[in-house]
């Protein structure tokens, strides 16, 4: 019986703290929204005037559907993508380099709460991030929304994978610099190269090729398809390798967390 | 009765360093314990392991009867624990941090009048609604007891707790850690300021070298250095013929060791032969630095 109730008790506790953490990390970047939210947005509405300006009457990537229309999913993607990585990296380095990373590491919050938490936030940065772009989308263009399922799809698929991978980076680094070099170097290169600003068909074949081994290419592309109902590709295939990134991403780093890699010496 | 804390056979490499070389301890329930010892003796490195910040080479390592890897849920609810080093979390004010101290540790609302209550005592009230960034070094340390109280465990361990810390804060500190200890917390210190554990604690442990070098009541480890101190300052070097006796000096101030009074007047008639003149003197007992420097030396 006391077994029991001390069982109880301590999953309760866990219920409480992972929640609490998820609170905490809410407010942490809700409370700096200039440079969290209104930022990403105001960032991605800048790329969409530019290049819209600029290729609206040249370039028409799929029929019936013009430049401007073709590149907001894109965008928002990639914004969404960005930041959901942003959130849990960002977190976690900050934590490391203060210290005050000490104050959860103490708690009894299993490594499953911890990841959950981080996670969670991380999805719902991304997807304000991503619900901004599009609301002042919509001030420019009528985008239709062909198959909204899909779209919520690789919406929570692509920031729980990102913000996955943000725990990982900021369990990883050190300091700032490294967190800055998987930034600039991995997380960069992967959104601009993956079909934000183009369709992958208008490549060489090589590079088609090439873009089909960036997880970017499929996320983007399947969330487009949720808009506009065509795609460089079956948004099955997309799906299958989100979920499957998703899922072996997840793995990996449940199993840092677990033998304390990086956080417990 | 389950010991607070019960430590067996603790080890802990860091590559070649042996951090701690098989430590046994055991802390009673209610006891107000001091962990004392140089830099690099291993303290933090068990208060590390303790917390499951650390994990151990071998040995093990329970609170309040729980395992702190086995069943490090029980173990760290019942731990709470005060880090050497100012960290804060640079988002949230005071209260905010307290509240989501306790929510980490399962605690919801019920739970807000005991934050209330240490943020009262510990006199952070006009600072409730203050950003941790914007307090001061002092308040910083207040703060930072405040949240290792926040799930009010039964465990407190107080690593460095009043290092830069001012007078009237020690004092508004400690009256409030006695009050808990009274009420039956366990209280486990390090510090640097002997005087505060010779004090405040009943029994105290010293480390070197990742060893417990002494383990004794603070009254026994007093009784181990008996007699008085001289302390004397001189118009002239000490004459040899007292030299076996000296335990510190520092120019013609010199700190001799005593085993009776009685020894006073063959000390002071010495002093005339060699026609050296006192110009202060002072007989003190021999306190917790005395044995430490003994100990340790």
């Amino acid at each position: 019986m006391k077994t029991s109730l001390s069982t109880s008790s301590n999953a309760r506790s866990n219920l409480l703290g992972t929640w609490t953490l998820f609170k905490k990390e809410l407010l942490r970047f809700w409370r700096v929204s200039f440079q969290t939210v209104a930022a990403p947005i105001m960032t991605a509405l800048l790329y969409l005037l530019i290049f819209s300006h600029v290729l609206e009457d040249k370039v028409q990537v799929y029929p019936g559907v013009g430049y401007t229309a073709f590149l907001i999913p894109g965008l928002i993607m990639m914004s969404l993508l960005q930041n959901a990585f942003a959130n849990s990296s960002s977190s976690l380095i900050q934590s490391k380099v203060m210290g005050n990373i000490i104050f959860v590491m103490l708690a009894p919050i299993s490594y499953l709460g911890f990841y959950l938490a981080f996670l969670a936030a991380s999805i719902i940065r991304g997807l304000v991030v991503g619900l901004g772009i599009f609301l002042v989308a919509l001030l420019f263009i009528d985008l239709p929304l062909a198959h909204p399922g899909w779209i919520l799809s690789f919406a929570l698929l692509g920031s729980g994978l990102l913000g996955t991978f943000g725990i990982i980076a900021g369990i990883w680094a050190e300091k700032f610099d490294q967190m800055a070099a998987f930034q600039n170097f991995v997380i960069m290169p992967l959104s601009f190269l993956s079909g934000v600003f183009y369709s992958i068909h208008s490549l060489p074949p090589f590079w088609q090729q090439v873009s089909h081994l960036n997880p970017f290419f499929y996320m983007i592309d399947g969330f487009r398809y949720g808009f506009f109902g065509v795609g460089d590709i079956s948004p099955f295939i997309s799906l299958g390798v989100v979920a499957g990134s998703f899922f072996a991403l997840s793995l990996l780093t449940l199993r840092m967390l677990k033998s304390g890699y990086k956080l417990r010496g | 009765m389950i010991p607070a804390i019960n430590i067996q056979q603790l080890h802990k490499h860091f590559g070649d360093l042996h951090a701690l070389k098989g430590v046994d301890l055991s802390i009673e329930q209610g006891e107000f314990f001091a962990l004392l010892g140089p830099n690099g003796a291993g303290k933090s490195t068990l208060i590390n392991l303790l917390a499951g910040l650390l994990r151990p080479s071998s040995g093990s390592l329970q609170v309040m009867g729980h395992d702190v890897h086995a069943a490090y849920a029980a173990a760290r609810l019942a731990l709470g624990v005060v880090p050497q080093e100012l960290v804060f979390d640079p988002f949230f004010n005071v209260r905010e941090m307290l509240r989501f101290q306790a929510g980490y540790f399962g605690r919801g609302r019920e739970n807000d009048a005991w934050v209330d209550e240490i943020i009262e005592s510990l006199g952070l009230a006009d600072k409730a609604h203050t950003n941790m960034r914007r307090l001061s070094g002092g308040m910083k340390r207040r703060a930072l007891i405040a949240q290792a109280l926040a799930h009010k465990p039964p465990v407190i361990v107080l690593d460095e707790p009043t290092a830069g810390v001012d007078v009237e804060l020690r004092q508004t500190m400690w009256e409030f850690i006695r009050r808990l200890n009274r009420e039956g917390h366990t209280i486990i210190l390090t510090t640097h300021y002997l005087e505060e554990a010779e004090a405040l604690c009943s029994r105290i442990a010293m480390m070197k070298h990742g060893e417990i070098v002494a383990l004794d009541s603070t009254r026994n480890l007093l009784n181990r250095l008996p007699g008085k101190r001289l302390k004397l300052s001189l118009s002239a070097p000490l004459p040899e013929g007292l030299r076996a006796l000296v335990r510190s000096e520092q120019g013609r101030d010199y700190i001799l060791a005593i085993a009776d009074t009685t020894q006073l007047e063959l000390i002071l008639s010495e002093l005339r032969v060699a026609g050296v003149s006192i110009e202060d003197m002072q007989l003190i007992e021999a306190d917790l630095e005395d044995v430490f420097v003994e100990l340790l030396s």
